[in-house]
């Protein structure tokens, strides 16, 4: 120790070797390892989805063709001999996100825009939570609401339109509220990060309150912006209650949203409660569809990601 | 040069009208957010007050509505909540400390558990859904459609949470503390045991009651990997099958009612039980957070 000490005094670098433990400690080792397990699990859990997904979608696509799946107008996979196009299925899912996003974005910018520009720290600090409490209610309570007042009441009663009881507007629409909060409260954050002196600059030009909001602090909080509604998209395309209720299960290739659309998600909560056996026809398209749902979802959040790390504004 | 005058001084009455039109734009977006959800709550109230009582409570579901109860549903959730809980806490806290702790951010592999964790916050519920039927319920596992099964899926769900929670826990646990504890001779792990996680718990047991509050109310999952919807006896351990509270809403839910057997207001009656327990829990994570938040 002495001899270590000194020649690392005359290297120059005292403190190296005079923090290395005495001896080695075996029970460090061990709970290290024991972390570095737990840290796998996550690991496992993405390997086990990509595994399993990838497992069954390659049986199922022994039965049916890439290109019929792919291309195909026509889903009816439990009839004999079954259908297995899958393009209807994707034109519900893309219906009912793009209603969400429709009522989503102006509402949750709108939300944003007020809570970091306009309200008062105390209205913030009571308005931000109430809002996110719409994120924190379990999605099947929106789902009984778009079915048993939504659609009724205010489509049907106050609207005056003539949807079917299930239907992808009220599906679309309460979805829109469900992921406002998410993109509100990221928008938020993001504009409450531009800092300070911008807006200031602004102000000294003679622009109005109006000008800075919109041509000042949302441009240079639009990474975030984005980065929000995409994350938001994502959500809607893998929200699976609303849609199994209230959007209905009749899959249709067309755009009517007055009427039933069956989403990726509702299929496949729809086909797993009817408990398919193992090795069956519908177990594997369970897994064709949630593999076509998992690809979707992971390219939007590989978008939102590289949109975040290009266009990133750094202040000081 | 009044035009320029005006940008300095008092704002013109076109500028004025327009600011104060674009703010009354912004409320009405936050108003109308805010105001589906009041009327969703109240909505449910009205529906569903008049059947959430004892009885409610203590039946078991039935085919006749009113003699319906959640009993089974609500202990099976009870159970899942606890085998959800036994895995997140000790899994997710040690992911937590080995990323916050032990790992060195430039080495790649750690960078792929940091994305991974992101990636994994983002996947929709029914894909874990799916990976609990193929492993836990079906295939190498084999447990079957059992209160383990579940819990674990639900687990697995809201691990990422727990994780991303517990390392800003951790973060927020300045360095001088460890620091001290080393240089007074302990070793990293007690200086991690005794020190650091202590400071560290409230904010680890708010994130695992948002995380539990979060799988509370999941159902689509749930109802991959087989809950069964018409039961009529509590679960008796982990082996055993079972239903959850948002299942058996779901199949009150969808079921048809007719003039002699009404499921709605049941279905509404449950979900007030649901929101009742989300608040509850919501409730002791923020009193947590405000009565043991440490200020460094």
């Amino acid at each position: 120790m002495e001899a270590a000490s000194t020649a690392a005094a005359a290297s120059g670098r005292p403190e190296a070797p005079s923090l290395r433990a005495a001896r080695r400690r075996y029970g460090e080792l061990v709970i290290r390892g024991f972390l570095v397990l737990a840290a796998l699990i996550s690991l496992l859990t993405t390997t086990g989805i990509v595994y399993a997904l990838l497992k069954e979608t390659v049986v199922f696509f022994g039965d049916v063709g890439v290109r019929d799946y792919l291309f195909g107008t026509k889903w009816s996979p439990l009839f004999e001999p079954g259908s297995f196009g899958v393009l209807p299925l994707i034109a519900g899912t893309f219906a009912t996100t793009a209603i969400a996003l429709v009522v989503a974005i102006p509402l949750g910018l709108g939300a944003a825009v007020y809570l970091s520009e306009y309200a008062r720290p105390r209205v913030r600090k009571t308005l931000k939570p109430i809002l996110e409490l719409l994120a924190g209610i379990p999605t099947i309570v929106f789902g009984y609401f778009a079915l048993t007042f939504f659609t009724p009441e205010i489509l049907r009663g106050f609207f005056n339109l003539h949807v079917s009881i299930f239907n992808a507007l009220a599906a679309g629409i309460i979805i829109g509220f469900l992921i406002i909060p998410i993109v509100a409260s990221i928008s938020e954050d993001s504009m409450r990060s531009v800092p300070q002196a911008l807006r200031e600059g602004a102000f000294g030009l003679g622009a109005s309150k109006l000008q800075v909001t919109v041509r000042v602090v949302f441009p240079a909080a639009l990474s975030g912006i984005v980065a929000s509604v995409v994350l938001a998209m994502s959500r809607a395309v893998g929200e699976t209650m609303v849609v199994l209720i209230a959007g209905g299960q009749q899959p249709q290739w067309g755009v009517d949203v007055g009427k039933s659309m069956e989403t990726l998600t509702a299929f496949i909560a729809a086909t797993a409660k009817g408990d398919a056996p193992t090795g069956s026809i519908e177990y594997k398209t369970l897994f064709a569809v949630g593999t076509t749902l998992f690809v979707i979802t992971l390219v939007i959040n590989m978008i939102s990601i590289r949109f975040v790390r290009k266009y990133r504004q750094v202040y000081e | 040069m009044s035009a320029h005058q005006d940008a300095i001084g008092r704002p013109s009455g076109s500028r004025r009208v327009k600011d104060a039109a674009f703010r009354m734009g912004l409320v009405a977006c936050l108003a109308l957010a805010v105001g589906l959800l009041a009327v969703l709550l109240v909505d449910v109230a009205i529906d569903g007050v008049g059947t959430l009582n004892w009885d409610f409570i203590n039946n078991f579901t039935s085919i006749s509505a009113d003699k319906a109860g959640i009993q089974a549903a609500l202990w099976g959730t009870i159970w899942l909540m606890g085998v959800c809980a036994l895995f997140i806490v000790p899994v997710g806290v040690a992911t937590a400390i080995y990323l916050e702790e032990y790992a060195d951010p430039r080495r790649w592999w750690n960078r792929l558990i940091e994305l991974n964790i992101q990636n994994l916050a983002a996947v929709p519920s029914i894909v874990y859904g799916i990976l609990g039927l193929a492993f836990l319920v079906r295939g190498p596992i084999g447990l079957g459609n059992v209160v383990l099964a579940g819990g674990l899926t639900l687990g697995l769900l809201v691990l990422p949470m727990v994780i991303i929670a517990g390392r800003e826990a951790l973060r927020a646990v300045p360095p001088s503390i460890r620091e001290g504890s080393m240089a007074l001779g302990a070793t990293q792990w007690q200086t991690i045991w005794r020190q650091v996680l202590p400071a560290a718990v409230p904010g680890i047991a708010t994130g695992v009651i948002l995380a539990l509050s979060r799988a509370i109310g999941e159902t689509a999952p749930l109802i991959v990997v087989g809950a069964v919807s018409v039961i009529a006896f509590n679960p008796t351990g982990v082996d055993s099958q079972f239903t959850a509270m948002p299942i058996q809403i779901f199949d009150w839910i969808s079921r048809a009612s007719n003039d002699i057997n009404d499921y709605k207001p049941l279905a509404a009656a449950g979900i007030l039980l649901l929101i009742i327990l989300l608040l509850a829990m919501n409730s002791v994570a923020i009193w947590l957070r405000n009565r043991y938040e440490q200020k460094w």
